[in-house]
């Protein structure tokens, strides 16, 4: 059984066909990243396995049922600034639990305990607008573990940071990920930029240029684990990688670049 | 430095203002006559006759705040969150903002009496659609992905009411809190002016009746104290409450 899979999913607004009969599917525990052009429908992608938007044909299953309305075994690392602002960092972090039922006593403990475990350690007290963009990050990053979900959904997380920090936050989630106790967690990470998907993930998956986005190539990564993805990008196979899967995605991003020059 | 500016100005204004008076430039019978006010204003305090009239005011003062910022979160959230509705209901809200509500205070005194009660409707209607325009103004500007965040999180629409529609709401009547606190003060007065028993409004129109022109200018003062001072609580209740901003919002009028 996948973790998630798209059977034929179709997604439309309006006349606009954004995805086009797409299947994908992606196994308990893989790191699955997805690259495209910009606008060719990857937060739509990731938004119909969160259960946020309904396919207009197709469907979306996870862990064998079919998601209708929110996805509960999901959880989803936005792009954007997805903190509530009136709460601090720690009450932020625990308001996935105390949603559940939990006390505020008991999940702020908790979120005490996840906030050291993502580098945010005596930033319980700090409200978003407090903290840095790397800061808000690891936030959001403990705001989703802390539910413990058995599917990572992430946008883009990391494309507002530096690239220092996002190199640190890259491994840190590396880390995360491959020592986490239980089954290991199974990810779908957007991202536009290649070499980040190709050192953090299993398989990267290219995505059309629009309309009509469907994913057409699917790359196995067999780079040895665990990885440094600083240091990993200076070997000749993850360069050899690179420079098959690009030339898969240049046409693509030629493609939408061609066509925004033109409107 | 500042501070003392200030106190040189209003030294000069009230110095003009009592020469004014003395030579006669201006009228007693029209303008008053400082020392007087002031006596006035001593006198009231010291015999205690101000603090029930007081009471009154800020007590309708309070009450028209406190039902008008009620009404205002609560029609906000639900029609900020029924778009359906708000669009039927949309040009009668907008006539009766629209409407003078201070011509209603006769009618409020026939419904209501002269007490307390009018007084309250007065501000009621005053309050509630500062804070309605501004709870509406909140509700359609929540973050989508706050929002989306939220729901992510497992909240239930009751939870999202709570802890997202609610909060971010709160932030617009907090940066309209100034306008509306003293649009009820201003409401409770206007309302005993226009016919009552008591209160510091009636305190002036009865001064008016016997052309005592220093009680009117002494129930000002009063007034304005209070008025500032209100404000000051505002102010202090907006740093404590909003820490989570990254700095209090220009005030939003409607
Ligand atoms: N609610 C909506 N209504 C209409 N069109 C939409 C809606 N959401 C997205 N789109 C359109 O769908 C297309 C895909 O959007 P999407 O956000 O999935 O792209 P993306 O690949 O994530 O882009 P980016 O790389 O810039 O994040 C875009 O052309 C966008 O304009
Ligand atoms: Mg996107």
């Amino acid at each position: 059984m996948s973790a998630l899979a798209f059977n034929q999913a179709v997604v439309r607004f309006g006349s606009a066909t954004i995805l086009g009969g797409t299947s994908l599917e992606i196994a308990p525990g893989e790191f699955v990243s997805v690259v495209g052009p910009t606008g060719c429908g990857k937060s739509t992608l990731l938004n119909l396995a969160a259960g946020l938007l309904a396919p207009s044909a197709g469907s979306v299953d996870c862990l064998g049922t079919k998601v209708s309305g929110i996805n509960r075994r999901a959880g989803y690392l936005f792009q954007g600034e997805s903190l509530m602002p009136w709460r601090n960092a720690r009450d932020n972090v625990a308001a996935g639990l105390q949603f559940a039922g939990m006390s505020k006593a008991q999940s702020r403990a908790q979120a005490e305990a996840w906030l050291d475990r993502v580098g945010l350690h005596g930033a319980g007290d700090k409200y978003p607008h407090q903290m840095s963009g790397g800061m808000r990050k690891r936030a959001q990053l403990a705001q989703m573990l802390i539910l413990d979900p058995d599917i990572l959904l992430m946008d883009e997380p990391f494309s507002a940071l530096d690239v220092q920090t996002r190199l640190m936050m890259e491994n840190e989630l590396l880390s995360l990920w491959q020592n986490s106790e239980g089954a290991r967690k199974t990810v779908l990470f957007i991202t536009h930029d290649l070499e980040e998907a190709i050192g953090l993930s299993d398989r990267v998956v290219v995505l059309s240029a629009g309309p009509s986005t469907t994913p057409i190539a699917d790359f196995r990564i067999d780079l040895p684990r665990p990885r440094d993805v600083a240091e990993i990008r200076h070997t000749h196979a993850f360069q050899d990688m690179h420079a098959k899967i690009w030339d898969v995605l240049r046409d693509q991003v030629l493609k939408t670049y061609r066509r925004s020059v033109a409107a | 430095m500042t501070s003392l500016y200030r106190a040189i100005l209003a030294g000069l204004l009230i110095g003009a203002w009592y020469l004014g008076s003395k030579t006669g430039v201006l009228s007693p019978l029209f303008f008053g006559r400082p020392s007087m006010i002031a006596a006035q204003v001593v006198e009231w305090f010291s015999t205690g006759e101000i603090w029930p009239h007081l009471a009154i005011t800020l007590s309708e003062t309070l009450m028209a705040f406190a039902s008008g910022t009620t009404g205002g979160v609560l029609a906000g959230l639900w029609l900020g969150l029924s778009p359906r509705t708000l669009s039927v209901l949309d040009p009668f809200i907008k006539a009766a903002n629209a409407m003078p509500r201070v011509i209603l205070a006769p009618i409020f005194a026939m419904w209501f009496g002269l007490g307390m009660g009018s007084k309250v409707a007065l501000g009621f209607t005053l309050v509630f659609f500062i804070v309605f325009f501004n709870v509406l103004q909140g509700v359609r500007e929540v973050s989508p992905v706050v929002l989306n965040g939220t729901r992510m999180l497992g909240a239930s629409r009751r939870q999202l009411l709570r802890h997202v529609y609610l909060p971010a709401a709160m932030s617009w009547v907090f940066s309209s809190l100034h306008i509306s606190v003293g649009m009820a003060f201003v409401g409770a007065v206007i309302a005993e002016y226009l016919g009552s028993a008591a209160g510091v409004g009636y305190l002036i129109l009865q001064a008016q009746g016997v052309f005592d022109v220093d009680a009117v200018f002494a129930g000002i003062a009063v007034l304005t104290a209070c008025a500032l001072a209100l404000d000051a609580l505002v102010t202090l209740a907006e740093t404590k409450l909003l820490v989570w901003q990254p700095r209090a919002d220009m005030p939003r009028d409607n």
